[in-house]
Protein backbone atom coordinates (compact mmCIF):
# COMPACT_ATOMS: atom_id res chain seq x y z
CA UNK A 1 0.00 0.00 0.00
CA UNK A 2 1.36 3.15 -0.64
CA UNK A 3 2.45 5.97 1.87
CA UNK A 4 1.43 8.74 -0.06
CA UNK A 5 -1.02 9.08 -2.84
CA UNK A 6 -2.11 11.51 -4.76
CA UNK A 7 -4.23 11.96 -7.63
CA UNK A 8 -5.29 14.45 -9.96
CA UNK A 9 -5.05 16.74 -7.52
CA UNK A 10 -5.59 20.15 -7.82
CA UNK A 11 -5.56 23.28 -5.03
CA UNK A 12 -6.62 26.83 -5.63
CA UNK A 13 -6.26 28.95 -2.36
CA UNK A 14 -8.72 30.84 -1.34
CA UNK A 15 -9.04 34.28 -3.46
CA UNK A 16 -6.11 33.23 -5.86
CA UNK A 17 -6.96 33.47 -9.63
CA UNK A 18 -5.22 30.14 -10.56
CA UNK A 19 -5.28 26.90 -9.25
CA UNK A 20 -1.18 26.46 -7.55
CA UNK A 21 -1.16 22.86 -8.06
CA UNK A 22 -2.62 21.16 -10.82
CA UNK A 23 -3.66 17.52 -11.71
CA UNK A 24 -0.43 16.17 -9.28
CA UNK A 25 -0.12 12.59 -9.35
CA UNK A 26 2.45 11.34 -6.96
CA UNK A 27 2.44 7.78 -5.60
CA UNK A 28 5.21 7.02 -2.80
CA UNK A 29 5.57 3.66 -1.84
CA UNK A 30 6.97 2.97 2.11
CA UNK A 31 11.03 3.39 2.59
CA UNK A 32 11.36 5.45 -0.30
CA UNK A 33 13.73 8.51 -0.54
CA UNK A 34 11.84 10.96 -2.56
CA UNK A 35 13.31 14.37 -3.55
CA UNK A 36 10.94 17.07 -4.94
CA UNK A 37 12.29 19.95 -6.25
CA UNK A 38 11.46 22.78 -9.40
CA UNK A 39 11.59 26.76 -9.65
CA UNK A 40 10.47 28.97 -6.73
CA UNK A 41 6.17 29.20 -7.18
CA UNK A 42 6.10 25.84 -8.52
CA UNK A 43 4.28 24.37 -6.01
CA UNK A 44 6.36 22.24 -3.79
CA UNK A 45 5.07 23.92 -0.51
CA UNK A 46 1.70 23.24 -1.52
CA UNK A 47 2.50 19.68 -2.12
CA UNK A 48 3.60 19.65 1.44
CA UNK A 49 0.71 21.61 2.59
CA UNK A 50 -1.35 18.92 1.76
CA UNK A 51 0.41 16.26 3.18
CA UNK A 52 -0.35 16.90 6.49
CA UNK A 53 -3.40 18.61 5.97
CA UNK A 54 -2.55 22.28 6.23
CA UNK A 55 -4.05 22.48 2.85
CA UNK A 56 -7.26 22.98 2.87
CA UNK A 57 -7.86 22.26 6.25
CA UNK A 58 -5.75 25.43 7.64
CA UNK A 59 -5.15 27.14 4.28
CA UNK A 60 -8.87 27.48 2.60
CA UNK A 61 -9.79 27.18 -1.11
CA UNK A 62 -10.94 24.80 -3.65
CA UNK A 63 -9.46 21.23 -3.95
CA UNK A 64 -10.22 18.20 -6.11
CA UNK A 65 -8.81 14.95 -6.34
CA UNK A 66 -7.31 12.58 -3.54
CA UNK A 67 -4.76 12.67 -1.28
CA UNK A 68 -4.23 9.96 1.08
CA UNK A 69 -1.13 9.81 3.54
CA UNK A 70 -0.55 6.90 5.05
CA UNK A 71 -3.97 5.58 3.68
CA UNK A 72 -5.45 8.60 5.80
CA UNK A 73 -7.77 10.69 3.29
CA UNK A 74 -6.23 14.45 5.27
CA UNK A 75 -9.52 16.22 4.70
CA UNK A 76 -11.29 13.91 6.67
CA UNK A 77 -8.78 13.61 9.00
CA UNK A 78 -7.43 16.34 11.71
CA UNK A 79 -3.74 17.20 11.72
CA UNK A 80 -3.47 16.38 15.30
CA UNK A 81 -4.54 12.67 13.88
CA UNK A 82 -2.53 12.89 10.83
CA UNK A 83 0.67 14.11 13.01
CA UNK A 84 0.82 10.70 14.43
CA UNK A 85 2.03 9.32 11.18
CA UNK A 86 3.53 12.05 9.19
CA UNK A 87 6.30 14.33 10.59
CA UNK A 88 7.36 17.80 9.85
CA UNK A 89 10.35 19.44 9.37
CA UNK A 90 10.76 23.35 8.08
CA UNK A 91 13.14 25.57 6.64
CA UNK A 92 13.69 27.06 9.76
CA UNK A 93 13.97 25.44 12.88
CA UNK A 94 13.79 28.70 14.69
CA UNK A 95 10.06 28.25 13.79
CA UNK A 96 9.81 25.15 15.19
CA UNK A 97 11.75 25.27 18.37
CA UNK A 98 9.76 27.08 21.74
CA UNK A 99 11.28 25.19 24.83
CA UNK A 100 13.74 25.97 26.85
CA UNK A 101 15.51 22.56 26.33
CA UNK A 102 16.32 20.45 23.72
CA UNK A 103 14.93 17.76 25.65
CA UNK A 104 11.42 19.20 26.36
CA UNK A 105 10.95 20.80 22.97
CA UNK A 106 11.43 16.77 21.72
CA UNK A 107 9.68 15.17 24.49
CA UNK A 108 6.23 17.86 23.49
CA UNK A 109 4.77 15.53 20.83
CA UNK A 110 4.66 12.62 22.51
CA UNK A 111 3.15 14.29 25.83
CA UNK A 112 0.30 15.44 23.46
CA UNK A 113 -0.17 11.93 22.21
CA UNK A 114 -0.42 11.16 26.30
CA UNK A 115 2.30 8.44 26.24
CA UNK A 116 3.27 6.98 29.54
CA UNK A 117 6.31 8.71 31.47
CA UNK A 118 8.37 5.41 30.20
CA UNK A 119 7.91 5.58 27.34
CA UNK A 120 8.14 9.32 26.37
CA UNK A 121 11.70 9.23 27.94
CA UNK A 122 12.31 5.92 26.09
CA UNK A 123 11.51 8.07 23.00
CA UNK A 124 13.33 11.18 23.80
CA UNK A 125 16.32 9.40 24.77
CA UNK A 126 16.12 7.40 21.30
CA UNK A 127 15.45 10.37 18.97
CA UNK A 128 18.26 12.20 20.29
CA UNK A 129 20.80 9.62 19.14
CA UNK A 130 19.09 8.59 16.01
CA UNK A 131 19.86 12.32 15.41
CA UNK A 132 23.19 12.62 16.91
CA UNK A 133 22.12 15.15 19.66
CA UNK A 134 22.39 13.23 22.78
CA UNK A 135 25.10 15.75 24.31
CA UNK A 136 22.94 18.66 23.72
CA UNK A 137 19.66 17.54 25.15
CA UNK A 138 20.14 19.96 28.67
CA UNK A 139 20.84 22.86 26.39
CA UNK A 140 18.45 25.69 25.24
CA UNK A 141 17.79 26.04 21.30
CA UNK A 142 18.67 29.28 20.84
CA UNK A 143 22.31 28.44 22.32
CA UNK A 144 22.72 25.70 19.65
CA UNK A 145 24.27 26.62 16.08
CA UNK A 146 22.18 26.82 12.62
CA UNK A 147 22.69 22.68 12.14
CA UNK A 148 22.01 21.49 15.75
CA UNK A 149 18.92 23.19 15.58
CA UNK A 150 17.84 21.64 12.58
CA UNK A 151 18.84 18.13 14.08
CA UNK A 152 16.60 19.26 17.25
CA UNK A 153 13.32 19.96 15.18
CA UNK A 154 14.11 15.82 13.56
CA UNK A 155 14.40 14.48 16.57
CA UNK A 156 11.09 16.57 17.93
CA UNK A 157 9.42 15.26 14.88
CA UNK A 158 11.14 11.42 15.47
CA UNK A 159 9.53 10.85 18.67
CA UNK A 160 6.21 10.67 17.41
CA UNK A 161 7.51 7.51 15.42
CA UNK A 162 5.87 8.81 12.34
CA UNK A 163 6.34 6.54 9.11
CA UNK A 164 6.85 9.54 6.83
CA UNK A 165 9.06 12.73 7.37
CA UNK A 166 8.32 15.77 5.32
CA UNK A 167 10.99 17.86 4.89
CA UNK A 168 10.69 21.77 3.72
CA UNK A 169 14.23 22.90 2.57
CA UNK A 170 15.45 21.71 5.37
CA UNK A 171 19.06 22.66 4.77
CA UNK A 172 19.15 26.28 3.06
CA UNK A 173 19.82 28.16 6.29
CA UNK A 174 22.77 25.98 6.87
CA UNK A 175 26.42 26.10 6.01
CA UNK A 176 27.40 23.21 3.72
CA UNK A 177 29.23 21.10 6.37
CA UNK A 178 26.15 20.91 8.61
CA UNK A 179 23.45 20.58 5.56
CA UNK A 180 25.70 17.75 4.80
CA UNK A 181 25.71 16.10 8.12
CA UNK A 182 21.90 17.03 8.26
CA UNK A 183 21.01 15.04 4.92
CA UNK A 184 23.39 12.19 6.20
CA UNK A 185 21.06 12.36 9.21
CA UNK A 186 18.21 12.03 7.10
CA UNK A 187 19.69 9.32 4.81
CA UNK A 188 20.35 7.03 7.83
CA UNK A 189 16.78 7.27 8.98
CA UNK A 190 15.66 5.98 5.79
CA UNK A 191 18.55 3.26 5.49
CA UNK A 192 18.42 2.05 9.03
CA UNK A 193 14.80 3.00 10.65
CA UNK A 194 13.35 2.64 6.72
CA UNK A 195 11.62 5.66 7.65
CA UNK A 196 10.06 7.36 4.28
CA UNK A 197 11.27 10.89 3.20
CA UNK A 198 9.74 13.34 1.31
CA UNK A 199 12.34 15.93 0.99
CA UNK A 200 12.19 19.38 -0.96
CA UNK A 201 15.50 20.53 -2.30
CA UNK A 202 17.06 23.30 -4.30
CA UNK A 203 20.46 21.87 -3.81
CA UNK A 204 20.44 18.54 -5.62
CA UNK A 205 24.15 18.83 -5.60
CA UNK A 206 24.49 17.21 -2.41
CA UNK A 207 21.17 15.15 -1.95
CA UNK A 208 21.32 12.94 -5.12
CA UNK A 209 23.42 10.59 -3.88
CA UNK A 210 20.96 9.82 -1.33
CA UNK A 211 17.53 10.15 -3.25
CA UNK A 212 15.71 7.46 -4.93
CA UNK A 213 13.84 9.26 -6.95
CA UNK A 214 13.65 12.90 -8.06
CA UNK A 215 9.80 14.73 -8.47
CA UNK A 216 10.29 17.83 -10.62
CA UNK A 217 7.45 20.16 -10.28
CA UNK A 218 7.02 23.52 -12.82
CA UNK A 219 4.19 26.07 -12.94
CA UNK A 220 2.00 23.37 -10.49
CA UNK A 221 2.30 20.21 -12.25
CA UNK A 222 4.93 17.63 -12.03
CA UNK A 223 7.24 17.41 -15.78
CA UNK A 224 9.53 14.91 -14.18
CA UNK A 225 9.53 11.99 -12.11
CA UNK A 226 12.27 9.54 -11.77
CA UNK A 227 15.74 7.93 -10.73
CA UNK A 228 18.11 11.10 -10.22
CA UNK A 229 20.23 9.90 -13.36
CA UNK A 230 17.20 9.71 -16.17
CA UNK A 231 16.06 12.81 -14.84
CA UNK A 232 18.74 15.42 -14.45
CA UNK A 233 18.45 16.12 -18.50
CA UNK A 234 18.22 18.85 -20.82
CA UNK A 235 14.53 19.15 -19.45
CA UNK A 236 15.44 19.64 -16.06
CA UNK A 237 17.74 22.28 -17.10
CA UNK A 238 15.71 24.05 -19.21
CA UNK A 239 13.51 24.64 -16.34
CA UNK A 240 15.98 25.95 -13.99
CA UNK A 241 16.79 23.35 -11.26
CA UNK A 242 19.78 22.75 -9.69
CA UNK A 243 21.28 20.10 -11.34
CA UNK A 244 24.31 18.92 -9.56
CA UNK A 245 27.57 20.47 -11.37
CA UNK A 246 29.38 17.45 -12.60
CA UNK A 247 25.95 16.40 -14.23
CA UNK A 248 25.73 19.79 -16.13
CA UNK A 249 29.66 19.62 -17.18
CA UNK A 250 29.01 16.09 -18.61
CA UNK A 251 25.78 17.53 -20.67
CA UNK A 252 27.66 20.81 -21.79
CA UNK A 253 30.83 18.23 -22.96
CA UNK A 254 28.70 16.06 -24.67
CA UNK A 255 26.97 19.10 -26.21
CA UNK A 256 30.46 20.03 -27.59
CA UNK A 257 29.97 16.50 -29.49
CA UNK A 258 32.60 14.66 -27.05
CA UNK A 259 31.27 11.13 -26.56
CA UNK A 260 30.75 10.31 -22.73
CA UNK A 261 29.43 6.54 -21.92
CA UNK A 262 27.22 8.20 -18.55
CA UNK A 263 25.62 10.88 -17.19
CA UNK A 264 27.14 11.13 -13.59
CA UNK A 265 25.23 12.75 -10.93
CA UNK A 266 27.87 12.49 -8.17
CA UNK A 267 31.93 13.79 -8.38
CA UNK A 268 32.74 10.09 -7.82
CA UNK A 269 31.17 8.69 -11.00
CA UNK A 270 32.32 12.04 -13.27
CA UNK A 271 35.99 11.55 -11.43
CA UNK A 272 35.90 7.43 -12.84
CA UNK A 273 34.47 8.01 -16.04
CA UNK A 274 36.72 10.87 -16.80
CA UNK A 275 40.00 8.82 -15.65
CA UNK A 276 38.52 6.47 -18.01
CA UNK A 277 38.84 8.19 -20.92
CA UNK A 278 41.46 10.45 -20.30
CA UNK A 279 44.01 7.65 -19.14
CA UNK B 1 36.20 52.16 0.99
CA UNK B 2 35.26 50.69 3.63
CA UNK B 3 38.01 49.91 6.45
CA UNK B 4 38.01 47.50 9.61
CA UNK B 5 40.96 48.13 11.89
CA UNK B 6 41.12 45.93 14.70
CA UNK B 7 37.88 45.34 15.31
CA UNK B 8 36.38 43.21 18.80
CA UNK B 9 32.69 42.51 19.14
CA UNK B 10 31.18 41.24 22.17
CA UNK B 11 27.06 41.19 22.20
CA UNK B 12 25.54 42.29 25.69
CA UNK B 13 25.13 38.21 26.58
CA UNK B 14 29.03 38.29 27.01
CA UNK B 15 29.36 36.59 23.91
CA UNK B 16 32.50 37.46 22.25
CA UNK B 17 31.60 37.26 18.74
CA UNK B 18 34.53 39.27 16.73
CA UNK B 19 38.41 39.24 17.53
CA UNK B 20 40.71 42.02 16.12
CA UNK B 21 39.25 41.55 12.51
CA UNK B 22 41.06 43.72 10.36
CA UNK B 23 39.84 44.24 6.66
CA UNK B 24 39.98 46.49 3.70
CA UNK B 25 36.79 46.46 0.98
CA UNK B 26 38.35 49.40 -1.59
CA UNK B 27 35.60 51.12 -3.67
CA UNK B 28 34.10 48.57 -6.54
CA UNK B 29 35.13 45.90 -4.96
CA UNK B 30 33.38 42.34 -4.72
CA UNK B 31 33.97 40.72 -2.16
CA UNK B 32 32.39 37.32 -0.46
CA UNK B 33 32.41 36.78 3.20
CA UNK B 34 32.36 33.42 3.55
CA UNK B 35 32.32 30.83 6.85
CA UNK B 36 30.47 28.02 9.13
CA UNK B 37 27.18 29.14 10.94
CA UNK B 38 28.21 31.67 13.65
CA UNK B 39 31.15 32.51 12.27
CA UNK B 40 30.32 36.29 12.90
CA UNK B 41 29.72 37.32 9.48
CA UNK B 42 26.30 39.15 9.77
CA UNK B 43 28.00 40.64 12.76
CA UNK B 44 30.92 41.76 10.74
CA UNK B 45 28.77 43.15 8.33
CA UNK B 46 26.46 44.89 10.61
CA UNK B 47 28.96 47.00 11.82
CA UNK B 48 29.48 48.71 7.63
CA UNK B 49 26.08 50.83 8.37
CA UNK B 50 26.75 51.44 11.99
CA UNK B 51 23.86 48.60 13.24
CA UNK B 52 26.39 47.33 15.52
CA UNK B 53 29.18 49.54 17.00
CA UNK B 54 32.97 48.24 17.63
CA UNK B 55 33.81 47.57 21.04
CA UNK B 56 37.06 48.22 20.35
CA UNK B 57 38.87 48.99 17.29
CA UNK B 58 37.06 51.29 14.61
CA UNK B 59 35.12 50.62 11.43
CA UNK B 60 35.47 53.97 8.65
CA UNK B 61 33.16 53.90 5.60
CA UNK B 62 34.59 56.37 3.17
CA UNK B 63 36.72 57.94 6.18
CA UNK B 64 33.77 58.33 8.52
CA UNK B 65 34.08 56.95 11.70
CA UNK B 66 31.27 54.66 12.52
CA UNK B 67 30.85 55.54 16.02
CA UNK B 68 30.59 59.05 15.42
CA UNK B 69 27.59 58.96 12.85
CA UNK B 70 24.12 57.65 12.52
CA UNK B 71 22.55 54.65 10.89
CA UNK B 72 20.38 57.15 8.83
CA UNK B 73 23.48 58.96 7.80
CA UNK B 74 25.50 55.82 6.66
CA UNK B 75 22.48 53.59 5.19
CA UNK B 76 22.77 56.02 2.49
CA UNK B 77 25.75 54.83 1.55
CA UNK B 78 25.47 51.69 2.89
CA UNK B 79 22.48 49.49 1.78
CA UNK B 80 22.27 46.30 3.94
CA UNK B 81 19.95 43.57 2.62
CA UNK B 82 18.86 41.26 5.82
CA UNK B 83 19.28 37.47 5.44
CA UNK B 84 15.40 37.46 6.86
CA UNK B 85 13.05 38.90 4.69
CA UNK B 86 10.76 39.57 7.26
CA UNK B 87 12.96 41.40 9.48
CA UNK B 88 12.92 44.14 6.51
CA UNK B 89 9.04 44.30 5.36
CA UNK B 90 6.39 45.69 6.71
CA UNK B 91 4.50 47.70 4.21
CA UNK B 92 1.23 46.57 2.51
CA UNK B 93 2.24 46.60 -1.02
CA UNK B 94 5.56 45.87 -3.08
CA UNK B 95 5.57 49.17 -4.41
CA UNK B 96 4.56 50.67 -0.95
CA UNK B 97 7.80 48.80 0.56
CA UNK B 98 10.19 49.50 -2.41
CA UNK B 99 9.45 53.09 -2.36
CA UNK B 100 9.51 53.98 1.37
CA UNK B 101 13.03 54.83 1.11
CA UNK B 102 12.96 57.05 -1.35
CA UNK B 103 9.85 59.23 -0.20
CA UNK B 104 11.55 59.34 3.46
CA UNK B 105 14.77 60.66 1.43
CA UNK B 106 12.56 63.35 -0.20
CA UNK B 107 12.76 62.44 -3.55
CA UNK B 108 9.40 63.70 -6.05
CA UNK B 109 6.58 61.13 -6.53
CA UNK B 110 7.43 60.74 -10.14
CA UNK B 111 11.29 59.81 -9.68
CA UNK B 112 9.97 57.43 -6.94
CA UNK B 113 7.74 55.79 -9.24
CA UNK B 114 10.44 55.37 -11.78
CA UNK B 115 12.75 54.15 -9.46
CA UNK B 116 10.31 51.63 -8.02
CA UNK B 117 9.45 50.32 -11.09
CA UNK B 118 12.39 49.91 -12.67
CA UNK B 119 13.72 48.07 -9.87
CA UNK B 120 10.92 46.05 -9.79
CA UNK B 121 11.43 44.77 -13.32
CA UNK B 122 15.28 43.68 -12.72
CA UNK B 123 14.43 41.66 -9.85
CA UNK B 124 11.36 39.94 -12.01
CA UNK B 125 8.56 41.06 -9.56
CA UNK B 126 6.65 43.57 -12.08
CA UNK B 127 3.06 41.49 -11.78
CA UNK B 128 3.66 41.76 -7.76
CA UNK B 129 3.61 45.30 -7.93
CA UNK B 130 0.05 45.94 -5.69
CA UNK B 131 0.48 42.25 -3.77
CA UNK B 132 1.39 42.72 -0.12
CA UNK B 133 4.84 41.41 0.59
CA UNK B 134 3.60 38.42 2.86
CA UNK B 135 1.66 36.40 0.36
CA UNK B 136 4.74 35.91 -1.68
CA UNK B 137 7.01 33.30 -1.50
CA UNK B 138 10.32 32.97 0.46
CA UNK B 139 12.22 33.44 -2.62
CA UNK B 140 10.03 36.15 -3.40
CA UNK B 141 10.04 38.51 -0.35
CA UNK B 142 13.95 38.31 -0.41
CA UNK B 143 13.79 39.59 -4.00
CA UNK B 144 11.39 42.80 -2.58
CA UNK B 145 14.24 43.15 0.49
CA UNK B 146 16.71 43.29 -2.06
CA UNK B 147 14.74 46.21 -4.34
CA UNK B 148 13.87 48.09 -1.03
CA UNK B 149 17.13 48.75 -0.63
CA UNK B 150 18.78 48.92 -4.16
CA UNK B 151 16.16 51.49 -5.44
CA UNK B 152 17.76 54.42 -3.40
CA UNK B 153 21.10 53.60 -5.65
CA UNK B 154 23.66 53.06 -1.82
CA UNK B 155 27.47 53.12 -3.35
CA UNK B 156 28.38 49.68 -0.88
CA UNK B 157 25.75 47.07 -1.05
CA UNK B 158 25.89 44.50 1.67
CA UNK B 159 24.02 41.43 0.91
CA UNK B 160 23.45 39.00 3.79
CA UNK B 161 22.61 35.42 2.04
CA UNK B 162 20.73 36.81 -0.65
CA UNK B 163 20.73 32.70 -2.32
CA UNK B 164 18.73 31.23 0.49
CA UNK B 165 15.30 30.06 -1.19
CA UNK B 166 16.34 31.37 -4.70
CA UNK B 167 16.27 28.20 -7.18
CA UNK B 168 18.69 28.17 -9.87
CA UNK B 169 16.99 30.76 -12.38
CA UNK B 170 16.77 33.19 -9.98
CA UNK B 171 20.31 32.88 -8.56
CA UNK B 172 21.67 32.81 -12.65
CA UNK B 173 19.71 36.19 -12.32
CA UNK B 174 21.04 37.43 -8.84
CA UNK B 175 24.34 36.69 -10.34
CA UNK B 176 24.46 38.49 -13.27
CA UNK B 177 22.62 41.59 -11.17
CA UNK B 178 25.66 41.60 -8.91
CA UNK B 179 28.45 41.53 -11.67
CA UNK B 180 26.14 44.22 -13.28
CA UNK B 181 26.25 46.40 -10.26
CA UNK B 182 29.76 45.84 -9.45
CA UNK B 183 30.70 46.82 -13.44
CA UNK B 184 28.88 50.02 -12.36
CA UNK B 185 31.66 50.75 -9.99
CA UNK B 186 29.48 49.51 -6.62
CA UNK B 187 30.90 47.84 -3.91
CA UNK B 188 29.37 44.31 -3.69
CA UNK B 189 29.82 42.91 0.20
CA UNK B 190 27.84 39.50 -0.16
CA UNK B 191 27.51 36.79 3.07
CA UNK B 192 26.70 33.21 1.95
CA UNK B 193 28.27 29.94 2.39
CA UNK B 194 26.65 29.11 -1.07
CA UNK B 195 30.28 27.80 -2.34
CA UNK B 196 28.91 27.25 -5.75
CA UNK B 197 26.88 30.26 -6.22
CA UNK B 198 30.58 31.87 -5.43
CA UNK B 199 32.72 29.27 -8.01
CA UNK B 200 30.88 30.75 -10.39
CA UNK B 201 31.34 34.66 -9.09
CA UNK B 202 34.34 33.90 -8.38
CA UNK B 203 34.83 37.36 -6.09
CA UNK B 204 37.80 38.11 -3.45
CA UNK B 205 36.46 35.68 -0.69
CA UNK B 206 37.04 36.82 2.99
CA UNK B 207 36.82 33.23 4.81
CA UNK B 208 35.56 34.16 8.52
CA UNK B 209 35.86 30.99 11.37
CA UNK B 210 35.28 31.50 15.17
CA UNK B 211 35.36 35.49 14.61
CA UNK B 212 38.26 35.51 13.22
CA UNK B 213 39.63 36.32 9.70
CA UNK B 214 41.26 32.90 8.39
CA UNK B 215 41.64 33.14 4.71
CA UNK B 216 41.41 36.09 2.19
CA UNK B 217 42.29 36.00 -1.37
CA UNK B 218 41.09 35.08 -4.75
CA UNK B 219 38.02 32.51 -4.83
CA UNK B 220 39.68 30.59 -6.93
CA UNK B 221 42.91 29.96 -4.76
CA UNK B 222 40.34 29.81 -1.29
CA UNK B 223 37.99 27.47 -2.40
CA UNK B 224 40.41 24.58 -3.85
CA UNK B 225 42.30 25.27 -0.41
CA UNK B 226 40.60 21.93 1.31
CA UNK B 227 41.72 22.49 5.40
CA UNK B 228 40.96 26.15 5.22
CA UNK B 229 37.33 25.43 3.28
CA UNK B 230 37.09 22.33 5.89
CA UNK B 231 37.78 24.81 9.03
CA UNK B 232 35.31 26.94 8.03
CA UNK B 233 32.45 24.11 7.45
CA UNK B 234 32.63 24.56 3.98
CA UNK B 235 33.07 22.46 1.09
CA UNK B 236 34.71 22.63 -2.01
CA UNK B 237 32.45 23.18 -5.17
CA UNK B 238 31.66 20.05 -6.92
CA UNK B 239 33.94 21.01 -10.01
CA UNK B 240 37.14 22.14 -7.41
CA UNK B 241 36.93 18.42 -6.30
CA UNK B 242 36.46 16.87 -9.90
CA UNK B 243 39.46 18.58 -10.86
CA UNK B 244 42.10 18.01 -8.19
CA UNK B 245 40.97 14.49 -7.97
CA UNK B 246 41.77 14.23 -11.97
CA UNK B 247 45.46 16.44 -10.79
CA UNK B 248 47.32 13.44 -11.15
CA UNK B 249 46.60 12.85 -14.68
CA UNK B 250 47.79 16.17 -15.76
CA UNK B 251 44.33 18.47 -14.99
CA UNK B 252 45.29 21.95 -13.25
CA UNK B 253 43.67 21.78 -10.09
CA UNK B 254 42.55 25.51 -9.80
CA UNK B 255 39.58 25.49 -11.55
CA UNK B 256 35.87 26.42 -9.36
CA UNK B 257 33.62 27.06 -12.50
CA UNK B 258 31.56 25.02 -14.83
CA UNK B 259 32.90 27.16 -18.02
CA UNK B 260 36.92 26.67 -17.60
CA UNK B 261 36.26 23.13 -16.67
CA UNK B 262 34.09 22.86 -19.71
CA UNK B 263 37.03 24.07 -21.67
CA UNK B 264 39.86 22.45 -20.02
CA UNK B 265 38.21 19.00 -20.16
CA UNK B 266 36.58 19.64 -23.81
CA UNK B 267 40.38 19.95 -25.49
CA UNK B 268 41.65 16.91 -23.47
CA UNK B 269 39.23 14.89 -24.21
CA UNK B 270 39.07 15.26 -27.77
CA UNK B 271 42.78 14.76 -27.97
CA UNK B 272 42.31 11.38 -26.12
CA UNK B 273 40.12 10.37 -28.59
CA UNK B 274 42.02 11.41 -31.67
CA UNK B 275 45.11 9.25 -30.05
CA UNK B 276 43.04 6.15 -29.77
Amino acid sequence: MPIIEMRDLTFTYAGAEKPSILGINIVVEPGEFVVLTGPSGCGKTTVCRCLNGLVPNFYSGEMTGNVKVTDLDVRKTPTMELARHVGFVFQNPENQLFSLSVERDVAFGPENLGLPRDEIRRRVDWALQATGISHLRNMAPYELSGGQQQRAAIASVLAMKPRLIVLDEPTSFLDPKSAQEILDVISQLNRELKLTIFLVEHRLDAVSRHADRVIVMDKGRVVLDGKPSNVYGEQAWLIGIGVPKVTMLFHLLRKDSISLDSIPITVEDATEELRRKLT
Amino acid sequence: MIEVENLCFTYPNGKDVLFNVNLKVQDGEFVAVMGENGAGKTTLVRHFNGLLKPATGRVLVDGTDTKKSSVASLARNVGLVFQNPDHQLFCETVKDEVAFSLKNFGYPEDIVERRVRGILETLDLTSYIDSSPFMLSGGERKRVALASVLVWNPKHIVLDEPTIGQDYQQKDRLRNFILQLNTQGKTVIVVTHDVEFIAECKPRVVVLSGGRIVGDGPAVDILTDESLVNKASLVRPQIAKLMSSLSDIGLPANVIDLFTARTVLASKLERAETCR
